[in-house]
């Protein structure tokens, strides 16, 4: 491979994003960044952006918008970040950016210089005028590897990402030898960021050795997991790390064709990344004879269409051969036998866009964050009961506390924290005694609940630990694809134990079953869907066992979660006279008026739908729960009570 | 019995790759597309074009949640029944859904105009609840919204 030419090709491309990017900067009118991924959009990105446009043609002000992919921060959407130059202030961080704060932004800010203060979340660079994101926890807390350039580049113009060094490290890679490169990828100890945490150099190292002809790359980027969201916001941010990953890994491994499998749920990634491979194709980064070398990559995608265990890599390869996407016995592994028999390494997304910054900043680099046998950074959405949700990036082994409570804010409505799920289906509920524990692939195992594909529920005092647990089985049993006899009736059956315990028909030696088939459903199954299914019984059971004896011994529900074991009634004490607001929301007509003409619930017809509570206004706030419902005082309905 | 045009189109894109089979997900949606559902006549034709038998076809039309075996509505409305929807209100919703259109989930309105299916997580956990109609996201949902969401769609239809 000639070096000189292959750097010369590529200088020339640089070359080519530098003089882009400057004329960017030069024009000297302000860039209205708007994030324009999915979490955006679904809060009204779209129409902020058309505010942006017709206020300023209205005004006559030039302005350039572009569209960014996500920073993360979704408790914050629509984010817009405005960079005006000839004001002196530094680019600007707005939150929450309606249609009416866009119109007032191009009124105050963008003709008049004055930057809105009441909208401002931060300034993205140090300054002596206004806050710097970076002086948030949220911020400066998060150390970004992967998603350095997500929410800060266009997505879909590749000259961003080679103006930022993108496919600098595919130039790089493409001046070592192979085997240097593998070597390279196992001394960083770079570890699969799809669950199992096995190492990628190995795996490489695995398929290169195979002997056999069409190696095959895939891109795992199916993601299935509830309450994960990390690879959608990658592939929509910034598609082309990911690619130029892919490449990489191709080119070491000795593959010219890669797959990138991506859920149908997923549009706009499976839209964004398609229009990635096209524009890299275009200038000869992927296709046939990358900057003219004789390294070849073909780059497709394939869409999954709704199976969380097409996420499994054996389910994944059928799923693409056009079958049912049930897991096979391994082995043999797909990096002996995989795709159509070929030697095949499946990646997750976070794996393969990890791999260019190591690459080009070098081991000791990605050594230098997380832990000896964790290194880099670990990406999680962080959802549920906290503050501030959304997307972090943190260095591997920091504690549980500092992400939920640091970086996160904590759990809102001064409610407490109880617990926090991490793994999705198949990892754990731990309690707020392992918050102290370091996040990384070994210590998370040890405790009970698993890095999984980086999904983080927080929960609050208000969710019943019994009833998490019975929603992951009634998960993993819809989503259980049959095959192992363990996997597909064994949770159907702790599915109905689970639900005779929520309907406060439960005994002790449901407990004991539990257990024992937790066991062996983990044991008579083939994948790690049916292997792990167990986990959020078994967490639950071992951290919090007196929810599960409150439910079965005093017929209540300790979080006031469970229909069967909760009443509303309304506090006679606190309900206004005259006031009729949840008779009107109530769908089953239960609520009557008394003899002092005040409200009441007839428990007989309540669904326990909680609207009543919801609607009552909250200077009185008298819609109470409880729990168990023999709480509630009953009062009679008078015939004429309406 | 699909177009021509588009039977050429897929039988083309077909002869291009080495596994037919692999392009079976794609075309099944090319043919759904058309017809708006997967008839049995449609799978079929699917079988047809492919090489395959019906039955294979079947076998991963039955398998994946966005291919629909069943005639739907005009506006396939898919509940997200993930963890965080759940948390958030999922069972409500869901109620207040069936209680509107008066279905349950699973079937479609006489109109032929809404039908109710569940999805597993839909990856918007920070809007949640959250539903997909058309594979177009809506969240954080409150009953309000959703007759407002429903009222926009009829008014539309
Ligand atoms: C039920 C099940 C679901 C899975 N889902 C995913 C997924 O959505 N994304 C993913 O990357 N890996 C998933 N995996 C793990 C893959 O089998 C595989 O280990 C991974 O893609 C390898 O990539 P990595 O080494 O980069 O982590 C799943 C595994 C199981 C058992």
């Amino acid at each position: 491979m000639n070096k000189d030419d292959l750097t010369e090709r590529f200088a020339s491309i640089l070359r080519r994003a530098d003089r882009r990017a400057r004329e960017r900067r030069n024009e000297a009118i302000p860039t209205i960044y708007i994030v324009m991924s999915t979490c955006g959009l679904a809060s009204g990105a779209a129409e902020t952006k058309q505010a942006f446009e017709e206020a300023l043609s209205d005004k006559d002000i030039g302005a350039r918008i572009v569209p960014v992919g996500c920073l993360g921060h979704c408790y914050a959407e629509p984010l817009v970040v405005i960079d005006h130059p000839a004001t002196g202030f530094p680019p600007i961080c707005y939150h929450q950016v309606t249609v009416a704060r866009a119109r007032r932004l191009v009124r105050s800010y963008l003709e008049k210089g004055d930057p809105v203060f009441e909208y401002v979340l931060g300034a993205l660079e140090e300054n002596d005028l206004i806050p710097a994101v970076t002086d948030f926890a949220r911020f400066n807390l998060e150390q970004r590897l992967v998603m350095e350039h997500c929410g800060r580049i266009d997505p879909d113009d590749i000259y961003q990402y080679i103006a930022a060094g993108g496919y600098s490290g595919l130039v790089k890679a493409l001046c070592l030898e192979p085997e240097e490169l593998i070597d390279e990828i196992e001394t960083s100890g770079l570890r699969g960021r799809g669950g199992a945490g096995f190492p990628a150099g190995r795996k490489w190292r695995l398929a290169s050795t195979a002997k056999a002809d069409g190696k095959i790359i895939i891109c795992n980027g199916d993601e299935g997991d509830p309450g994960a969201y990390m690879d959608r916001t990658i592939l929509e941010s910034n598609p082309h790390q990911l690619l130029e990953g892919l490449a990489i890994c191709a080119y070491a491994v000795g593959a010219d064709q890669a797959i990138v499998y991506v859920r149908a749920e997923y549009p706009l990634a499976v839209k964004t990344i398609k229009g990635a491979i096209k524009s890299a194709e275009g200038v000869a980064l992927l296709g046939s004879t990358i900057l003219g070398t004789t390294f070849s990559l073909n780059v497709s995608v394939f869409q999954g269409s709704g199976a969380f265990v097409c996420g499994e890599e054996t389910a994944l390869i059928q799923s693409i051969e056009g079958k049912r996407g049930m897991p096979q016995h391994r082995p043999p592994y797909p990096v002996e036998k995989g795709l159509w028999g070929r030697p095949t390494v499946v990646n997750n997304v976070k794996t393969l866009s990890s791999v260019p910054p190591i690459i080009k900043n070098g081991t000791e680099w990605f050594r230098g964050s997380g832990t000896e046998t964790s290194p880099g950074t670990a990406i999680f959405s962080v959802v549920g009961n906290v503050k501030h949700p959304g997307l972090v990036e943190i260095a591997m082994g920091t504690s549980l506390r500092t992400l939920i409570f640091d970086v996160c804010g904590g759990i809102p409505n001064k409610k407490s924290f109880k617990a926090v799920q991490i793994g999705g289906p198949s990892g754990g509920c731990l309690p707020e005694s392992f918050l102290d524990t370091p996040i990384d692939f070994d210590s998370l195992t040890q405790a009970g609940a698993m890095m999984g594909s980086g999904g983080m529920v927080v929960m609050d005092e208000d969710s019943c630990m019994v009833d998490v647990a019975r929603y992951f089985i009634d998960f993993t049993q819809k989503e259980s694809c049959g095959k192992c006899t363990f996997c597909r009736i064994g949770t159907r059956h702790l599915l109905n134990i689970l639900d005779r315990i929520t309907n406060g028909e439960g005994s002790e030696q449901d407990l004991e079953l539990l257990g024992t088939l937790s066991e062996d459903i983990k044991l008579g199954s083939l994948c790690g869907l049916g292997e792990t299914a167990p986990n959020p019984v078994l967490t639950s059971l071992r951290y919090f066992l007196d929810e599960y004896e409150a439910h079965i011994k005093e017929n209540r529900c300790p979080a006031h979660k469970c229909r069967a074991l909760t009443a509303f009634y309304i506090d006679l004490e606190k309900c206004a006279r005259g006031c009729e607001v949840c008779v009107g929301c109530c769908p089953v007509e239960a609520i009557f008026t008394t003899r002092g003409r005040k409200k009441a619930i007839d428990q007989k017809l309540c669904v326990k739908c909680g609207e009543c509570a919801v609607v009552c206004p909250p200077e009185y706030d008298a819609v109470l729960k409880v729990s168990p419902p023999e709480l509630a005082p009953t009062l009679e309905r008078t015939p004429d009570g309406k | 019995m699909l177009p021509t045009e588009l039977r050429a189109s897929l039988a083309e894109q077909i002869a291009s790759v080495d596994h037919p089979r692999e392009l079976l997900v794609d075309v099944m949606f090319a043919v759904q597309d058309h017809y708006g559902y997967l008839s049995d006549q449609a799978v079929e034709e699917v079988a047809d074009l492919l090489g395959m038998t019906p039955l294979e076809v079947e076998e991963l039309a039955t398998f994946y949640t966005f291919v629909y075996r069943h005639r739907v509505g005009k506006y396939v409305i898919h509940v997200c029944d993930s963890v965080i929807c759940w948390m958030d209100g999922h069972e409500s919703l869901v109620e207040h859904l069936e209680r509107k259109l008066e279905i349950k989930m699973g079937e479609t309105t006489p109109d032929g105009l809404f039908t109710l299916l569940p999805v597993c997580c839909i990856g918007y956990c920070d809007r949640a609840p959250a539903i997909l109609i058309n594979k177009k996201v809506y969240g954080p949902l409150t009953p309000e919204k959703i007759d407002e969401i429903l009222a926009k769609l009829q008014g539309e239809a």
